[in-house]
């Protein structure tokens, strides 16, 4: 069972009610749980979308798009039924905030997903959660079987009139599904491959209708956003980034586990005083600040606030929110494989770029690592990565390109080295090992 | 749509809103690259190779999924683009073997093409590639994964374009794989296979060597075969298709059929007999030399002078003596136009009989007779395709006319058309329908009674009479309904359900019959009351040239009831084998003296005294009409040392009789052909030339065997064939309407039905069907099935 | 459709089959659950599974192995009782994920998508399981369990050889 920490520094809007048993409904509701949603009713769905784009949320899935104007992109009039879908697949290395939502605090993400269909005008939302967190779909889906017992969902719920249903759904095993048009095709029981944009999910999605998907953390702030208002969040944060956002630190750090901090907070403080410094007082020798898929970052580039826009600027991305540090004993050149094999093994296949490219790295930098390389190798695998950016069918390419590039680039000589026969670092996986899992 | 202006490099171009940028590309000559783009099917933006550069978007895009858009302005080859593709290439030849020197698409390959264009051949690849077994997925279909470049057209064929679903995509990333519906562990031999309809349209869709044909694989390279575009000879639909021959000590040898040229008829599509059934005729049993029968019973090989003046001989001595009308003709529901009308001719003006007929499939008779009088009532088969609304009365498309099933599946998927189906089967088809009336057994007279007016009759037609009328008045509601109407509806069925039609405005008919020339067969006049066109026989001024018997003749069955009774002093049997299609007692032809032209020893040839060796359609040159009414050029493409077309038998055979062959065929003026000379490889070339020459009003000069002599009678004489010489030898087709004119209508209530559907399945093809290896194969694969669960029907909802 | 005569699962699933089918927009959607609780009951996803699955939703069988070969967590071959899914991406990785790996295929004396000959453990490699921040950790039959050492893991291969393992399914 994974451990909850705490640090001074945090502001705990979503992650308020963890470790208090609020899995519970009753405990949920004596902690103001379901607050928000009768509010929501009262007011209607323009007072929600005013709220949510005051509050300056934006996505907590990786891409930080705004999720007020989100909602508001959603035609008024349609003539299939709407639908809210909440995307807890998390699957992106480094990330497991959703993990402990789910764990804690489940109804904030059944009130969330409530408020978002009250927004739009749906009746039925979605929780989909990845099939690995089989034992936070039970939780989840007794929490929603207690909602319903009480009235809170269904038919007229809260005798208002309303009606509102969720249904929960498990994946089987695909970090792809995470995407969001791969994540309607996994739950209308396809293969998780994504979908030609346009059309976007907003106005054609889950079952041909207009869906807002969102992130589990996106959706789970939506009541407090409610609750406190949206100007009151957004000030929580900083510039166009309102509000707070899970980290997950993991890796060579001393205090590894989920906070809870102001966006646009100190990276460096949160590796070096939030998550306790490098372990055991070794040396930092990189950061991946955002899930695998984020460009590293060099010890000498952390004086940066932790928000969309200042990551962006600094050439990385905030992405997932799961901070990965590396001390030095680790060897880039494995990180790097081990990243691409990930990338490889989870390629839906679909487009040539994608597939093709991450089954090429992996290979070269699979040989290399077995000290086979040569020194084009290096030249390659960078024309490789950069000819894969931006040319296919989803994002899931870029995840892919954007930190190899960024790992040859910052870490050229290391690659170089490790060709010639200095290996940096403490290479840690056999051969055989790497070949049999993927 | 309305059309919306934008420009691509640099050129002002316009295209109706909605339209992809690839197709307006194309449109106007640009070209865009693509692998996974197939017009027609599901969109997958997979392979990346169409990117182009549109001004105001971040990343390149892709061609195939974007529509065009007012003021948009796009870049399809710069720098940049070149280099992406490049760099797609690359990625795709990592794990591509590079054994295009053995690879049957070698030549004619996309990749390849694609590869040369934009300079990726050079390689750094130098990791192993994944390797795959190749797998035998049915007698037709071979896989091999590492040639695969995961385009996915092949499963869109095979779904969306076939409705069999018979392929899937499995694993993921680098381990995807193209999946047949059998798995090995539920294969009796532990191998995947498909459960399919065996068409190949998998195959053709390929862009590349991934999915090679059973009959061609490994046979030769494309630039060593001669392509020629001819019509398939298989059913009535009469698809265009190309055929790729090669020489040979003998001749020359078909080795593949396919659809490369996509102008026909069938648009796409190719079914499994035009694409692999032309192997009869490289079968062994093949006769390639007259035979005679010698006093003693044996059949014996002898010369063509010999074989002709026996037969010139003898028919001219039974005419003589015994009078014209005790000889029997049958004629050939896949030899040419020419054939048939030179036949039908030779018939009543050389043998002075009426007493002809052939093996008819559906009644044409009546459906002339029922559209006498209209103008514009008959459907091309082209109409299936972008027909608004269609009625199916009867048929099943899938089996028997598989190039109408594809355009209805094709117009209901992507133009949205409406299909109702009648039928006492659940065809395969009704999973297209909007509507579908399941017909009780025997219903159809019934139904059309019904449709007449008759609302008593509606109870026989079907168990749910509200269904029915519900069926009907949706049907009325149709404008421009299009009727294709099968072989179950005749004589005065046929005529009440058209005249239901009639009375819809601007609906059209189509009659589906079985093979390549069923239609041709009955507009040429191979009936025994009927001239070309359903002439009546009497008081007819267009053939008066003809000196025709006036009196109408036997029919197919009259015939072999005259032989029972001895009245029969000859037979004439062109490309037919009615002794096995009418269950005739051997018997009773032992006083008949018997002719037969045939390519193989059916149980009709068997009989005869005198066997001509004939070519089939892929041999000769001259036109076929299909099912709807459309005629098209047959080009000769294989060639046989030994072996005779129909046409020149014929002609041969009047000779000998001593006819006035400048009556019989009114080849040229001044003509220095020798007989004798014209046939063979070079034909075809003259033919063309001469009809230049006419086409340019000066002097033909035709040999009397060059069936182009005959289309100027055919042409000038037949009602309805007034067709296009020049449409016709450019190789397009042409929609004729032979409806006899309105007065003087033949009464054909008193003929018995002589309508005999051929009952082929998607795996055999009449008599003919028995000597492709290739069809007996499959019909083994099929019995090789498992018996359940594979091949349920996907439900509409998903 | 939905109910079936002979089916093979035991009554509670099927039942529970019956009603999945149901619930969504398109009975289609219960699919990847459907093959996810079929394997838990039945140790692997069989042809059986498959034709039966296929039956309950109206679906090709083909169209249910493309499915199911796309999704890793499902198998077509019988698992060990305990199937151990042991992550050793990166958060894991940095802090002993393969030493893990190691131990455990030392202990069991199977490789990687092997069963022990007794059928009692399976062993997998797995990609991330999301509890990077309290890696290393490894899943037993979905149960997670983290911050692990090579000692732990001893610790928990003897618990549920003497059957006191968590089973969350
Ligand atoms: C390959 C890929 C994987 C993704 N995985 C996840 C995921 O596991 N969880 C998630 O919330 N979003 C994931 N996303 C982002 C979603 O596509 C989508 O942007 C997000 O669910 C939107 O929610 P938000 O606006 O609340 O962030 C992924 C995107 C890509 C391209
Ligand atoms: S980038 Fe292409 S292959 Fe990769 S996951 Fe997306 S669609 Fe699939
Ligand atoms: S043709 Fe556009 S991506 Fe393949």
């Amino acid at each position: 069972m994974p451990t909850l920490v705490s640090h001074p520094d945090e502001v705990k809007v979503v992650s308020r009610r963890f470790g208090q048993g609020a899995a519970d409904i009753d405990k949920y509701v004596e902690l103001d749980g379901y607050k928000a949603v009768q509010e929501a009713i009262a007011k209607g769905p323009e007072w929600i979308i005013n709220e949510m784009k005051a509050s300056g949320l934006r996505g907590r899935g990786g891409a930080g798009f705004p999720t007020g104007m989100k909602w508001s992109f959603v035609p008024k009039q349609s003539e299939k039924p709407k639908y809210v879908l909440v995307n807890g697949d998390e699957s992106e290395p480094g990330t497991c905030k959703d993990h402990v939502l789910f764990l804690h605090d489940p109804h904030s993400v059944i009130e969330g997903t409530m408020i978002a269909g009250l927004a739009i005008g749906s009746k039925l939302g979605f929780i989909y959660l990845r099939g690995e967190y089989r034992y936070l779909l039970k939780i989840v889906e007794k929490a929603v079987a207690d909602a319903y017992a009480k009235g809170f969902l269904g038919k007229n719920i809260f005798g208002t009139g309303v009606d509102f249903d969720v249904i929960t759904q498990t994946g089987a095993g695909a970090y792809e599904v995470g995407e969001e048009s791969a994540l309607m095709e996994s739950l209308e029981g396809k293969r998780g491959v994504p979908r030609i944009k346009p059309p976007f999910p907003a106005v054609v999605g889950l079952y041909g209708g207009p869906t807002v998907i969102n992130n589990a953390e996106t959706i789970a702030n939506a009541p407090h956003i409610l609750l406190m208002g949206g100007e009151a969040y957004a000030k929580l944060g900083s510039e166009r980034n309102g509000g707070t956002r899970l980290f997950g630190i993991s890796g060579h750090v001393e205090r590894p586990g989920v906070y809870e901090l102001p966006m646009g907070y100190s990276l460096r403080k949160a590796i070096y005083d939030v998550a306790g410094g490098i372990k055991d007082g070794k040396k930092l020798k990189a950061i991946v600040p955002g899930g695998s898929s984020c460009p590293v970052m060099l010890p000498e580039e952390i004086d940066v606030g932790l928000d969309f826009d200042q990551m962006g600027k600094a050439g990385t991305m905030l992405g997932s929110g799961g901070i990965v540090v590396l001390d030095e004993t680790v060897s880039i050149v494995e990180f790097a494989l081990r990243t691409i094999a990930f990338y490889q093994h989870e390629s839906c296949g679909w487009c040539i770029p994608c597939r093709e490219g991450t089954d090429w790295i992996k290979k070269t930098l699979t040989r290399v690592y077995n000290g086979g390389g040569n020194k084009k190798d290096v030249d390659n695998v960078q024309y490789l990565a950069e000819n894969m950016l931006g040319r296919t069918f989803c994002p899931l390419g870029d995840a892919a390109a954007m930190p190899t590039i960024a790992f040859v680039k910052k870490f050229r000589k290391e690659f170089e080295d490790y060709i010639a026969g200095n290996k940096a670092g403490t290479p840690i996986i056999t051969v055989e090992q790497l070949v049999g899992a993927h | 749509m309305p059309d919306v202006k934008f420009t691509v490099d640099g050129k002002q171009l316009t295209a109706p809103a909605g339209t992809f940028l690839i197709e307006a590309c194309k449109t106007n000559g640009i070209e865009v690259p693509a692998f996974c783009y197939y017009p027609g099917i599901s969109l997958k933006a997979a392979c990346r190779m169409c990117v182009v550069r549109i001004e105001k978007m971040p990343k390149l895009q892709t061609a195939c999924t974007t529509p065009v858009s007012e003021g948009m302005v796009v870049q399809t080859e710069t720098p940049e683009i070149a280099q992406a593709r490049k760099a797609t290439l690359q990625l795709l030849l990592g794990n591509h073997p590079l054994d295009c020197p053995v690879c049957d698409a070698g030549g004619e390959c996309e990749l390849q093409d694609m590869t040369f264009k934009y300079g990726a051949a050079e390689s750094f690849y130098a990791e192993p590639k994944h390797h795959r077994e190749e797998q035998k997925w049915s007698p037709v279909v071979y896989y091999d994964r590492p040639r695969c470049i995961l385009c996915y057209r092949c499963i869109s064929m095979c779904g969306e374009g076939m409705d069999v679903f018979a392929l899937g995509i499995q694993a993921r990333g680098s381990s995807s794989v193209i999946a047949p519906n059998v798995p090995a562990q539920m294969s009796p031999d532990d191998l995947a296979h498909v459960d399919c309809e065996q068409c190949g349209m998998c195959i053709d869709a390929c862009p590349v060597g991934a999915l090679t044909s059973g009959t061609y694989r490994y046979k030769t390279r494309p630039w060593e075969m001669n392509h020629v575009s001819t019509v398939c000879t298989h059913c009535g639909d009469g698809c265009k298709t190309t055929l790729g021959v090669r020489s040979t000590s003998d001749g020359s040898e078909i080795v593949r059929g396919d659809n490369r040229d996509k102008s026909g008829i069938n648009n796409d599509f190719l079914c499994n007999k035009g694409r692999y059934a032309f192997d009869f005729a490289n079968n062994e049993t093949r006769i390639t030399q007259p035979l005679v029968r010698q006093p003693n019973g044996e059949l014996k090989p002898v010369s063509w002078e010999t074989a002709f003046d026996h037969v010139g001989k003898k028919l001219r001595e039974l005419r003589d003596t015994r009078g014209g009308k005790s000889i029997g003709v049958i004629g050939s529901n896949r030899t040419t136009n020419e054939e048939a009308y030179l036949l039908q001719k030779f018939a009543r003006t050389v043998l002075g009989t009426n007493n002809i007929d052939h093996h008819r499939t559906a009644d044409y008779v009546s459906f002339a007779q029922s559209l006498a009088g209209n103008t514009d009532r008959t459907a091309s088969l082209r109409d299936t395709l972008t027909a608004s609304a269609i009625l199916l009365v009867g048929g099943d498309p899938t089996i028997q006319a598989p190039g109408t099933a594809w355009n209805i599946r094709t117009n209901v998927r992507n133009h949205r058309g409406r299909l109702y189906v009648a039928n006492s089967a659940e065809i395969k088809l009704r999973r297209q329908a909007k509507s579908f009336l399941h017909l009780a057994p025997f219903g159809y007279s019934a139904l059309a009674s019904y449709f007449a007016g008759d609302a008593a009759a509606g109870s026989e037609a079907v168990g749910d009479t509200d269904a029915l009328t519900t069926f009907r008045e949706a049907i009325k509601a149709e404008e421009n309904l299009l009727i294709l109407i099968g072989s179950e509806l005749r004589g005065k069925d046929l005529k009440k359900l058209i005249d239901f039609g009639l009375t819809l405005p601007g609906a059209k008919f189509a009659l589906i019959s079985d093979y390549a020339n069923s239609r041709g067969a009955a507009d040429m006049g191979l009936l025994p009351d009927l001239l070309p066109g359903y002439t009546p026989l009497a008081g007819n001024t267009t053939f008066a040239e003809y000196n025709t018997p006036a009196a109408p003749g036997l029919d197919m069955i009259e015939i072999f009831e005259a032989a029972e009774r001895g009245d029969l002093s000859a037979l004439y049997v062109v490309g037919s084998n009615p002794v096995s299609r009418y269950g005739i007692d051997p018997a009773s032809l032992k006083d008949t003296f018997v002719v037969v032209q045939d390519m193989f020893l059916t149980e009709t040839a068997v009989l005869a005294d005198v066997i001509l060796p004939a070519a089939n359609l892929y041999e000769k040159s001259g036109s076929v009409t299909n099912s709807y009414g459309d005629l098209q050029l047959v080009s000769k493409a294989g060639d046989r040392a030994g072996v005779r077309t129909d046409f020149e038998m014929i002609v041969r055979i009047a000779d000998k009789m001593g006819a006035n062959m400048r009556e019989l065929i009114p080849f040229g003026k001044g003509t220095r052909a020798d007989m004798g000379q014209s046939r063979g490889v070079h034909s075809g070339e003259a033919d063309r030339h001469a009809v230049w020459l006419a086409a340019n009003n000066m002097e033909p000069k035709l040999s009397p065997f060059d069936p182009f002599a005959i289309l100027d009678e055919i042409q000038r004489l037949v009602p309805g064939y007034n067709l296009l010489r020049l449409q016709l030898l450019s190789g397009n087709d042409q929609h004729l309407q032979p409806a006899a004119s309105s007065n003087g209508l033949v009464q054909i209530g008193s003929r018995r039905d002589l309508v005999l559907p051929a009952n082929d399945t998607l795996f055999t093809s009449g008599t003919l069907g028995r000597y492709s290896t290739m069809l007996s194969d499959l019909q083994h694969n099929e019995s090789l099935r498992p018996p359940t669960g594979l091949t349920q029907i996907q439900p509409a909802a998903d | 459709m939905s109910e079936i005569a002979n089916t093979i699962f035991s009554p509670e699933l099927a039942a529970r089959f019956d009603k999945l089918v149901t619930i969504y927009p398109l009975r289609r959607s219960a699919l990847v659950p459907m093959l996810l609780y079929a394997q838990d009951e039945v140790g692997y996803v069989s042809d059986a599974v498959i034709a039966e699955i296929a039956e309950r939703i109206g679906l090709l069988e083909l169209d249910v192995r493309n499915v199911l070969s796309y999704y890793s967590m499902l198998r077509t071959k019988p698992a060990g009782k305990y199937n151990v899914q042991v992550c050793t991406n990166i958060s894991c990785m940095l802090r002993g994920g393969y030493e893990i790996l190691d131990h455990c295929k030392h202990k069991l004396g199977i490789g990687h998508k092997e069963t022990t000959s007794d059928g009692v453990f399976s062993l997998e490699e797995v990609e991330c399981i999301g509890a990077c921040c309290w890696a290393p950790a490894i899943q037993i039959n979905y149960d997670f369990h983290d911050d692990l050492t090579p000692e732990k893991v001893d610790v928990l291969f003897q618990m549920y050889r003497d059957g006191q393992g968590k089973d969350v399914k």
